[in-house]
């Protein structure tokens, strides 16, 4: 898992693919940073996270799209699943290797944080939740994307193919207000990544939320390995 | 010790694999034969755990691959078809990831290097490996195999893309592994598997075609058939070799050189006809400018496999 973390992690600094991504999200988070709080002078960071919503799902799917397309395509699985090493940890780690990155592209957070305390008195605990949630969010959106990552040969496909499922994830609340019939409009409403995001961007730490979102991590984690499994049995 | 019994791999309606059964012995090199497509990737593929199989098993060491995995693949080296390798990494750093992926407990380093040397890729260590000749990405991908000095090493078709002096070299490096190692290599290529292994298994169309037929029947078939080029009329030279006793057929495959004709003597079993051959054609001064037998083919094997005339099973 170690080997397999530190190897994924290090790649994406061996092309420019890593570089690119983390300067997308500075650059973005600068720009909504300097526009709504800087500019406005207000020390509520609600609309630079509202904002990071969209921007994390433009820049997830380049961190996953090639964790396990590139593998098969290169016959470097044949390395990996030929080794003393289970496909759960195979996953975990490459699931980490993307977990670190993007966590280092949350710490610019922690760099407004400490701007705006030289402006105002910001709240560390709504911060706090605020960074949490986006983690949180980005973390979802990792596993569904290592999942699709999976099923292809192709990075291209695969990330094409997250652009359009968190597509789908964020248009999921003006979908369920078009649908008239309860049961169905609810079940949209659940399944809403956008909603929850919001209480944490409003600075709430609601337990469901966390529980939803690591759900959906271990759901689509899980449903990597099985399709890792199940591919060397046909 | 490599036992794999009655293996069946099925691909929808399509068998790749049908009641494939052999075992290694420890210690011994193993030269797996057959024509491409023949099942010898997929094989390989189920015994180092990339792929499971319909049914059958496979024991290494006694050690069952689908009911303790890990234990099973922590003794098996696999170099692949196609070398398993990330071009962004370094040689060495690559060598470091498949250290830890193994999880081997020995002096990283030192093991590395040693490994490094035996191959000769230690020149290449700080190389980027996609900037690498097919050749030494080859040895990169057998140091890798080599890697924790596993009991059981397995290599599929290693000397494809090779140049004649990296194929000795190879070879060598395989056979001096035996010695310590119980090896198992794929090839399409007949002479490439007589020159290192032990014992020959063929596999044709996902069936074994035959289990030990070293010696028995390459050399056997081979010597029945001579390809002579001699300098002279056709029709003359033709009927001087059917008077030679021994003689079953022979005909004119070709013309090398103006004048001389290249002819395919069959002979019967056993019979051995280069000495009268020499004198008879010397007698009529036409000259024998070469000599040798036939090289047996792939396809001659087969065909003589197939039409149960040879190999043991």
């Amino acid at each position: 898992m170690g080997a397999i973390f530190k190897r994924d992690f290090s790649s994406y600094f061996n092309s420019p693919i890593g570089y690119i991504t983390m300067a997308v999200f500075f650059f973005f988070s600068g720009l909504y940073f300097y526009t709504t709080c800087l500019y406005t002078k207000t020390s509520d960071m609600y609309y630079v996270f509202q904002s990071m919503f969209l921007v994390v799902m433009f820049i997830i799917p380049l961190f996953t799209m090639k964790l396990l397309s590139e593998e098969r395509r290169q016959r470097t699985d044949q390395a990996l699943l030929t080794s003393p090493i289970s496909i759960t940890r195979i996953v975990i780690g490459k699931y980490l290797s993307a977990i670190a990155i993007f966590a280092i592209c949350l710490s610019i957070f922690m760099v407004f944080a400490i701007v705006l305390a030289f402006i105002a008195t910001p709240s560390i605990s709504v911060i706090t939740a605020n960074i949490l949630g986006l983690f949180l969010l980005g973390s979802s959106l990792i596993s569904i994307g290592i999942f699709i990552s999976s099923l292809t040969e192709s990075q291209a496909v695969a990330a094409l193919s997250t652009f359009a499922i968190e597509f789908v994830i964020n248009i999921l609340d003006s979908f369920a207000s078009t649908v008239s019939n309860d049961f169905v409009k609810n079940l949209l409403l659940a399944l809403s990544f956008r909603t929850k995001y919001n209480n944490f961007a409003l600075g709430i730490i609601n337990f469901a939320d966390m529980v939803f979102y690591l759900s959906i991590t271990a759901l689509f984690l899980f449903l990597t390995v099985r399709v890792i499994d199940k591919r060397r049995w046909c | 010790m490599i036992e794999v019994k009655n293996l069946v791999k099925s691909y929808g309606r399509q068998t790749a694999l049908d009641n494939v059964s052999f075992s290694v012995k420890d210690g011994e090199i193993l030269g797996f034969l057959g024509p491409n497509g023949a099942g010898k990737s997929t094989t390989m593929n189920i015994i180092t755990g990339y792929i499971s199989a319909t049914d059958g098993t496979v024991l290494i060491d006694g050690i069952n691959i689908l009911e303790e995995p890990h234990k099973a693949k922590s003794r098996i080296g696999y170099l692949p078809e196609i070398p398993p390798l990330y071009g962004d990494m370094t040689v060495y750093g690559y060598l470091c990831f498949m250290f830890d992926l193994k999880r081997l407990t020995l002096p990283r380093d030192e093991h590395i290097e040693e490994v490094s040397k035996l191959v000769g890729i230690d020149k290449v260590g700080n190389r980027i490996i996609k900037h690498l000749s097919k050749g030494y990405r080859q040895r990169v991908g057998f140091a890798q195999a080599l890697l924790g000095d596993p009991p059981v090493i397995i290599l599929d078709e290693p000397t494809v893309g090779l140049d004649p002096n990296q194929i000795i070299e190879m070879r060598n490096l395989i056979r001096r592994l035996g010695k310590k190692h119980t090896v198992i290599l794929s090839s399409h290529v007949l002479s490439e598997v007589q020159a290192t292994c032990d014992r020959i298994v063929v596999i044709n169309n996902g069936k074994i075609v035959a289990d030990d037929m070293k010696d028995s029947m390459t050399s056997k078939a081979a010597d029945d058939k001579l390809i002579a080029v001699i300098e002279g009329r056709e029709q003359a030279v033709l009927s001087a070799i059917k008077k030679i006793s021994g003689v079953v057929k022979v005909k004119k495959t070709g013309e090398p050189e103006r004048g001389c004709g290249e002819y395919t003597i069959e002979c019967r079993e056993g019979a051995d006809i280069r000495r009268t051959l020499f004198k008879t054609m010397a007698t009529l001064s036409m000259p024998i400018l070469m000599l040798h037998r036939e090289e047996l083919s792939l396809e001659d094997v087969f065909i003589d496999l197939t039409q149960g005339n040879g190999g043991n099973k």
